[in-house]
């Protein structure tokens, strides 16, 4: 645990909670990376996971994500249900033989202390059939509630990996709303409350989350979506044959993020699901394929 | 005698899979002791979320040098022979091998010694198989390793006699062997640093002094016990359930239960669904009150001991229950306000298998199923069948079944109540989808039964008209449970059902008389007297295949039984003997015997009592005892026959046939009632 940064306060707000983090993964040699500029359903699809699972090279890094789950729109209207969110996820490859005490030390730089609370490692397998991914771990639970997905990776895009990576994954608004002892997520301090301008998260996003909702589950034009979902997997698979895998990825993204929205039009049978599903995977695959051979070749 | 203490500590095992792999420990380590000739008194496994351990008591310090000897083949046999007795025997060439005369002439053997010795130079080498060998359901490899382990391994103690043994695991990649040692870890909260063990008394002391309970049955009497009292303190039940315990018990070092509150506000939602979030969802225990209606109090247990006595955590768990529970509750007062009839059409839009059509479909299926099942239901009006049929499926478009499917069934009867639809209805809905196991209670009010037969049996006709059959251990559609739900329906409240009606296909029936007949052997019915009675075919009605069975094995066991059995062995042994000298015979005896051609009294006087036998007519009655009851008036004509009378006269060609007729109408006398033949002794 070299560079060690200064011990910052604990959090009082939303993002404080963030810079914190941020800090303290710092502090254990990753990166801090930037948001992926593109719509996706979690931290995982960001290249610095997806891609960078694969391949010999070691991998640290750490970063938020917004991330969009177009079906869990509510209006609004739920506590703790948004169809866009803060994930921030660390990734540690390979991973180290201390990465669950690293964890906890994280657990304990944004306030929540061992000695009061009960920590508990509840058996969670993670799959992702669109990245063709799945892995080993855990829920992270404290006092009864999820905190944070933890997972071995094993395999991405259908390929088996070279050094494990662990990723950890903190879903950011419930773990705030635990922290700072809130019913529901508008209430969560985004900034702390002796800001010159202090404001909610409800401040910042409730309008969004009404806004979306609407776009996701009435306004979506489907008859585009599924234009776009066509062009964007013809392009990556162009892409994918020109070797251009970070470009073709993108396209991947976009494919994906199509196939949400049209999920939560309800436009998509249970059958027709699955075989998009499969079309993404396939996408994904081919990529993170045509990405491992950029890696092997420059190690 | 001396101990062998082990221990591998990892990440958080899953609590599912911590006795089975302490088991398989314990299994492997013993069996590498007995192939290497070392006895031991004793070995006990143990499991908790974070270790694997194992003691081996009484083992001895060293072995003497084993010696075996293998005889091999007769010296000059073919090379064939030769070649795979040296491989057998580990030799490289016949060189090693001895040439001895036996007495039955000359044989090579092969002389092998097992190099004895200090006990410790093994050990290395057993537990290094053990764990290669030792399979968990899914398991990972981590950092740059390549070694497989349920999760990540972290350390080892190898101690024997005291002393840590010679060894090491190898993950692999760049990472570090794992080295065989004495040091161990305590609890992941309450205890810092490594303590060093010389065995496993010191190690289990040191280990509960670090806040770790080592035996999961420990843990699990404490779990109890604790929770017991609280319990007792808040004037409530624990509401037991040896499921959880278990996986409880598996998710803790230290357990400290802590009784936590459910708001009141909750209490008017179904019980099952405050059970299934806590229970499934939280991991939490129910408690019960005086009366046996759910509590407000629940029991998490911790694993942590709290500088404030546990109120944050209890706090913290009682929220998020309040968080999962304010959804339920959202779900039931939401839920109610659309009727279970207007939830129909949405069932249109629910594919039920891509070439078995809708849950809609499929409910029209069942509501026509179930209005031809209910005319052989005594007291299952046709009114209340096909309503319970049409809205058995209804709650799976409800929120609350979208958030707990496995109260499927269950929160349509409680929307059913509250829309105070007929309580028959209502039962029927709650109902049809029981009997989900052996164990499970079998629905026996006649809406119910007929509304949950119709389900299994559209499972099971749908499935088949479309070539998903179970194979093997392949039943993705669970149609071996929906048979075995068919008969214990029908059996258990006697439905006269005849199935064919229902089948297209003859191989489902014969599905069920598989089923059948295995339920019936492991409820120790003899398997030759179920498969006499599946030998007469053609019967699909199971009650009546039931009674059959049970008056024959009844039967057999009386003296009377036993005595016509031999009897009728007597004459199908003859018959069957003479059939296979001549194959035309099955033709020529196949009619009655002509009564002219007796030379006999005890001819006449059997073929008298066969005709006088009423056993065709109780078989009508579906009087089964009766019909072999009448059986045994052949026994006392039979006897004198076989004592008199001799079948295979040599020389009267016709009368050896005509008593040949005789003895084969005993037989399909007796196969009338059971095939006899398939009976053994």
């Amino acid at each position: 645990m070299s560079d060690l940064s200064p011990a910052r306060a604990k959090p009082t707000c939303f993002q404080e909670l963030i810079l914190t983090l941020q800090d303290y993964w710092a502090g254990q040699g990753c990166l801090i990376l930037q948001p992926f500029d593109m719509e996706m359903g979690a931290g995982t699809f960001h290249t610095a996971t997806t891609l960078r699972a694969l391949g010999p090279k070691p991998w640290y890094a750490a970063y938020v994500q917004p991330s969009r789950r177009p079906k869990d729109g509510r209006y609004g209207e739920n506590p703790n249900r948004l169809q866009h969110y803060y994930q921030f996820q660390a990734i540690l490859k390979p991973s180290p033989p201390d990465i669950l005490e690293r964890y906890l030390g994280s657990l304990d730089a944004i306030g929540i202390d061992t000695g009061l609370h009960d920590i508990r490692f509840v058996e969670d397998d993670w799959e992702s059939p669109t990245l063709g991914a799945w892995g080993l771990g855990w829920e992270v639970w404290c006092d009864g509630m999820e905190i944070t997905q933890f997972t071995y990776f094993q395999q991405v895009g259908g390929i088996e990996v070279d050094l494990v990576a662990g990723e950890i994954t903190y879903g950011l608004e419930r773990l705030a709303m635990y922290l700072f002892d809130k019913k529901t997520v508008y209430e969560l301090p985004y900034n702390a409350a002796s800001s010159e301008v202090p404001l909610t998260y409800g401040d910042v996003f409730l309008q969004n989350e009404q806004e979306q909702s609407a776009y996701n589950f009435e306004h979506a034009d489907t008859d585009m979506l599924f234009r776009h979902f066509a062009d964007a997997e013809k392009e990556c698979a162009r892409l994918v044959e020109k070797r251009l895998p970070l470009p073709a990825y993108e396209q991947c993204i976009k494919a994906s993020h199509a196939f949400n929205l049209l999920d939560a039009r309800g436009v998509i049978s249970v059958t027709e699901r699955q075989s998009f599903i499969l079309r993404v995977r396939d996408l994904a695959k081919a990529c993170c394929q045509a990405w491992l051979a950029t890696q092997v070749k420059a190690a | 005698m001396a101990e062998l203490l082990l221990e591998l500590l990892s990440e958080e095992i899953p609590a599912r899979m911590q006795a089975r792999a302490a088991d398989d420990l314990k299994r492997l380590i013993c069996d590498g002791l007995k192939a290497a000739g070392l006895d031991f008194i004793d070995a006990r496994a143990f499991a908790t979320p974070r270790r694997l351990a194992l003691v081996v008591d009484g083992l001895p310090v060293a072995r003497e040098d084993v010696r075996d000897e293998r005889r091999g083949p007769r010296v000059g046999a073919p090379d064939q022979a030769i070649q795979g007795f040296l491989k057998g025997a580990g030799l490289a060439s016949l060189d090693q091998a001895e040439k001895r005369d036996t007495g039955k002439g000359e044989f090579w053997f092969a002389v092998l010694t097992k190099k004895g010795g200090p006990t410790a130079d093994a050990l290395t080498g057993i537990i290094d198989v053990a764990m290669k060998a030792l399979s968990w359901p899914k398991s990972m490899k981590w950092g740059s390793g390549t070694l497989m382990w349920v999760r990540p391994l972290q350390s080892v103690v190898a101690l024997f006699d005291g002393k840590v043994l010679a060894g090491e695991i190898v993950p692999g990649g760049a990472m570090k062997p794992i080295a065989f040692g004495d040091a161990t870890r305590g609890h992941r909260f309450l205890s810092k640093g490594e303590l060093k063990v010389s065995g496993f008394a010191d190690y289990a002391a040191k280990l509960r002094a670090a806040h770790v309970v080592l035996d999961p049955a420990e843990r699990k009497k404490i779990i109890l016990d604790g929770a017991s009292s609280l319990c007792s303190e808040a004037q409530v039940t624990l509401k037991a359930d040896e499921g959880l315990l278990d996986e409880v018990a598996g998710l803790v070092e230290w357990p400290v239960p802590l009784l936590g509150t459910i708001d009141a506000g909750f209490m008017d939602v179904p019980p099952e669904v405050l059970i299934v979030s806590m229970k499934t969802h939280q991991r939490y225990f129910a408690t019960t009150k005086k009366d046996g209606m759910l509590a407000n109090r629940f029991v998490v247990v911790a694993n942590n001991v709290a500088r404030d006595c546990g109120k944050v955590i209890t706090g913290g768990n009682e929220r998020v229950l309040r968080a999962r529970l304010s959804d339920a509750k959202f779900f039931w007062d939401q839920d109610r306000k659309v009727r279970l009839e207007d939830r129909l059409p949405a069932l249109k839009d629910i594919v039920f298998h891509a070439r078995l059509g809708t849950q809609a479909e499929r409910v029209g299926r069942i509501a026509k199923l179930a209005a031809e099942i209910a005319g052989h239901v005594p007291g299952a009006e046709r009114g209340p069948v096909e309503q319970a049929a049409l809205l058995c499926k209804a709650d799976l478009v409800t929120g609350m079944v979208g958030e707990f499917p496995e109260l499927q069934g269950i929160i349509g009867r409680y929307y059913a109540l509250s829309e105070e639809l007929p309580m028959a209805v209502a039962e029927a809905i709650g109902d049809h989808y029981a009997p989900a196991g052996p164990n499970d209670r079998c629905p026996s009010a006649p809406v119910s039964i007929a509304v949950a037969l119709a389900d299994k049996l559209d499972a099971l006709v749908s499935f088949w008209s479309i070539g998903e059959k179970p194979t093997g251990s392949r039943d993705p559609f669970a149609l071996r449970r929906a048979a075995l739900g068919v008969i214990r329906i029908v059996v258990e409240n006697k439905i006269r059902l005849p199935l064919r009606n229902f089948f297209k296909a003859d191989d489902l029936m014969a599905f069920f008389a598989e089923r059948l007949k295995v339920q019936m052997r492991e409820k120790g019915v003899r398997h030759d007297v179920v498969d006499a009675v599946f030998a007469l075919g053609n019967e699909d009605d199971l009650v009546r295949l039931l009674a059959r069975v049970e008056a024959l094995q009844s039967f057999l066991g009386s003296e009377a039984g036993k005595n016509l059995l031999t009897a009728y062995g007597r004459a199908a042994n003859i018959v069957r003997a003479e059939e296979k000298k001549d194959k035309t015979l099955g033709v020529k005896i196949a009619g009655g015997p002509d009564p002219t051609l007796f030379e006999q009294d005890e001819e006449h006087s059997l073929l008298e009592t066969l005709r006088l036998l009423k056993h065709t007519k109780y078989i009508e009655e579906e009087n089964f005892v009766a019909a072999m009851d009448s059986l045994s008036l052949l026994r006392v004509p039979v006897d004198a026959f076989f004592d008199k009378v001799t079948v295979n006269v040599t020389d009267k060609p016709e009368l050896r046939l005509n008593r040949l007729k005789l003895l084969n109408q005993i037989r399909a006398t007796m196969d009338s009632v059971a095939d006899f033949s398939k009976i053994e002794g």
